[in-house]
């Protein structure tokens, strides 16, 4: 008996087969910095970059709360733990380097990109290497929180979630104020240097490296992780934790193990986007990054395009990110307008705008040719 | 001594406004098994609908001295607003869903928290600023034992409370309709037939909890004065330690929220007495998850058995 076993599809292959989406990926990435940027005015490319990390945000909270079935309630704070871990170590590793804070990005990075510059620089390296080291900080504690709450189901994992969100608010806003000169950065040790994030203050002075190039990058290839994780066993095992949880374990999933890894995975992303955020030109990082205002409007995008549906989640962060600028007028009735929608689609389309389906799949639409018939799916498609 | 003994009495007056609120979480838990996120909301409109009656009341009499009975014409009035607002929330929110899964419900619940939040937002209703209350229990000083000073106001409060919750003791052991809760909460298809009206019950419960979240956001302000703007995370940040008081002493547990409540008080203020304020936060929500671990079902819970 020496026939082979067929390879269990486990998580590395899952998310590693075919590289060809990647370069895609990098294609798309480079079209936005190169021919996209300098050809619409700033406020728009703003706008774009926003609804880039808002979708990395949306996507990786869909992993949990949407394919897993879980709630997790403080995703502001791992994207915040992603935030300051990134945003520290390209600061402290310019300062100490260079003797100054600013980006020494090239071409692809930054809101601008200069002339003459090469388009990738060790500043860029040093860029991706504070985006994953934050992501796998984030992931870490997404680990830390995921295995023991995990035992918890929906309200209490809710509750823990929210309360993780809340104490890393509450130790950010304990560190010590930013260190300015470089003399100073040069006299800490390793260790002193991550206290020394500004505290309640907020963390100012991080090099502006974040610009589309890397934010759709960065969009790219959470997507693609995504995807591959829906369609992949490890996915389908997510999904059926989502769609019932004991007929999952009879069927020999291991459901706190997979539930971890979604926390683990999501986790991951959100400390990248809060890196990716907190290098932006114009933000100031501060603790209330970290806090249940942002987590909710993460859960908003998640429940708006369905809990599952990672095209509903990416349609749902542009419009959540667009909808204060044609809100405008009515600024201060916009939360109202998003709580009413949320309830409204709790009673109405409990499965979310979408539900686990993708915005293509022609079955999401057939709710609306069959209330009136005779507009088939493209008439709905249209509405 | 001196220092013990004042953190005592502040953590038994905070403690006891904690288990105001932590019983509407439980009561609302015990039956329809979610977390009302908008409690901590009914609380804010308990605080700001006290504060609004009694600067009305004030202006339009016109008194020379704040009548003793003004304070409880006041809560009165914040619980009559509350309970309404909490029947109104359960029907129409809470109701269409009570056959959906939890996390819709969730959902559900934050949306209306908000929405209640951000309603007491527009100018027309709260508004953006902090306000501050009348002064309408007498600012004096009833014993001093050492250099602690007993104030009037904290013995008001603790003495509100307290009776509250001995009155809502009573009410779900020893009469109908508490016997109809409790049914109601340990199965509510089989209290049905047995002829309970679950929805009445149902509504009740809210109203009883909204009430009770009104006198505890009325202590609130009188105890602190100001009152911070609705959207102010110290207001979901009290909610959330008040639900995680409820966890502590036992999800649905009438007696374990009171319980409950008084523990995370003693915990929050003698952590910030002797250890270091700034992570009193910190210290709760340490505290939930350990019992979490090792206690899921809270001091006075029971396990129960997980069916399938």
């Amino acid at each position: 008996m020496s026939h082979e076993t067929p390879p269990t599809p486990g998580l590395v292959s899952s998310l590693v087969r075919g590289y060809m989406p990647f370069v895609v990926a990098v294609g798309v990435a480079i079209v936005m910095q190169v021919v996209v940027r300098p050809n619409v005015d700033p406020y728009p490319a703003k706008l774009l970059l926003d609804i880039g990390i808002n979708c990395i945000l949306a996507v990786s909270l869909t992993m949990v709360n949407g394919f897993t079935g879980q709630f997790s309630m403080g995703h502001a704070g791992f994207m915040a733990v992603g935030g300051y871990a990134s945003g520290a170590i390209t600061y402290y590793t310019s300062m100490r380097v260079w003797g100054a804070g600013e980006a020494r990005g090239g071409v692809l990075s930054g809101m601008l990109g200069g002339e003459g510059l090469p388009w990738l620089t060790v500043g860029d390296g040093l860029f991706l290497f504070s985006l994953i080291v934050g992501g796998v900080v984030a992931a870490g504690l997404g680990y830390l929180v995921g295995l023991p709450s995990l035992r918890l189901k929906g309200d209490y994992l809710a509750i823990v979630t929210l309360g993780f969100g809340e104490i890393v608010r509450v130790v950010i806003q304990q560190t010590s104020p930013v260190l300015t000169s470089a003399e100073e950065v040069r006299q800490a040790t390793i260790l002193q240097l991550p206290t020394h994030v500004g505290g309640s203050l907020g963390f100012s002075g991080i090099p502006y490296y974040t610009g589309l190039f890397w934010v759709y990058l960065g969009v790219c290839v959470t997507l693609i992780v995504a995807f591959r994780l829906k369609t992949s066993t490890f996915g389908r095992a997510f999904l059926s934790i989502r769609n019932d949880e004991i007929a999952a374990e009879a069927m020999g999933v291991n459901t706190t193990r997979y539930k971890v890894w979604a926390f683990v995975i999501a986790a991951f992303f959100a400390g990248i986007a809060g890196g990716l955020f907190s290098h932006t030109l114009g933000v100031g990082l501060s603790p209330e990054a970290a806090g249940f205002l942002r987590s909710f409007d993460v859960i908003i995008m998640v429940v708006l395009g369905g809990l599952g549906s990672i095209s509903g989640a990416v349609a749902a962060a542009i419009i959540v990110t667009l909808l204060p600028e044609w809100l405008r007028g009515v600024a201060e009735y916009r939360m109202i307008i998003y709580a009413l929608a949320l309830i409204l689609i709790m009673i109405f389309r409990p499965k979310g705008l979408f539900g686990v389906r993708e915005v293509w799949d022609r079955a999401t639409w057939a709710w609306l040719s069959r209330r009136k018939s005779g507009t088939g799916a493209r008439g709905g498609a249209r509405e | 001594m001196d220092q013990f003994l004042q953190t005592l009495m502040g953590a038994l007056a905070i403690g006891s406004l904690y288990a105001l609120i932590a019983l509407g979480y439980t009561m609302v838990y015990g039956i329809l098994k979610f977390i009302n996120f908008a409690h901590s909301d009914v609380v804010v409109l308990g605080a700001w609908g006290s504060l609004v009656f009694a600067r009305w009341a004030e202006r339009t009499a016109g008194w020379s001295q704040t009548p003793w009975y003004l304070g409880g014409v006041v809560l009165i009035a914040a619980m009559v607003l509350c309970g309404t607002v909490g029947f109104l929330v359960e029907r129409l929110a809470y109701k269409p869903l009570r056959r959906a899964p939890r996390i819709n419900v969730l959902i559900t619940a934050i949306g209306v928290s908000l929405f209640l939040q951000n309603t007491g937002q527009l100018e027309a209703v709260f508004g953006t600023r902090p306000a501050s209350i009348p002064r309408l229990v007498g600012d004096r000083t009833i014993a001093q034992i050492g250099l602690v000073k007993i104030e009037m106001l904290d013995v008001v409060g603790l003495f509100t409370a307290l009776s509250f919750m001995l009155g809502l003791d009573w009410l779900v052991f020893r009469t109908k309709i508490g016997r109809a809760m409790r049914a109601v909460s340990f199965n509510p298809q089989t209290a049905g037939l047995m002829g309970v009206p679950v929805d009445r019950v149902i509504s009740f419960t809210f109203v009883l909890g909204s009430m009770l979240a009104a006198t505890g956001g009325f202590l609130w302000a009188l105890k602190y004065s100001q009152v911070n703007q609705p959207a102010d995370t110290g207001w979901t940040l009290l909610g959330l330690k008040a639900f995680v008081a409820a966890v502590v002493g036992g999800i649905g547990n009438v007696r374990g929220a009171m319980l409950g409540g008084l523990a995370i008080g003693l915990l929050e203020q003698f952590g910030s007495a002797y250890l270091s304020s700034s992570l009193s936060d910190v210290y709760v929500f340490s505290l939930l998850i350990v019992v979490l671990l090792f206690r899921p079902s809270g001091i006075l819970g029971s396990t129960a058995v997980e069916k399938v």
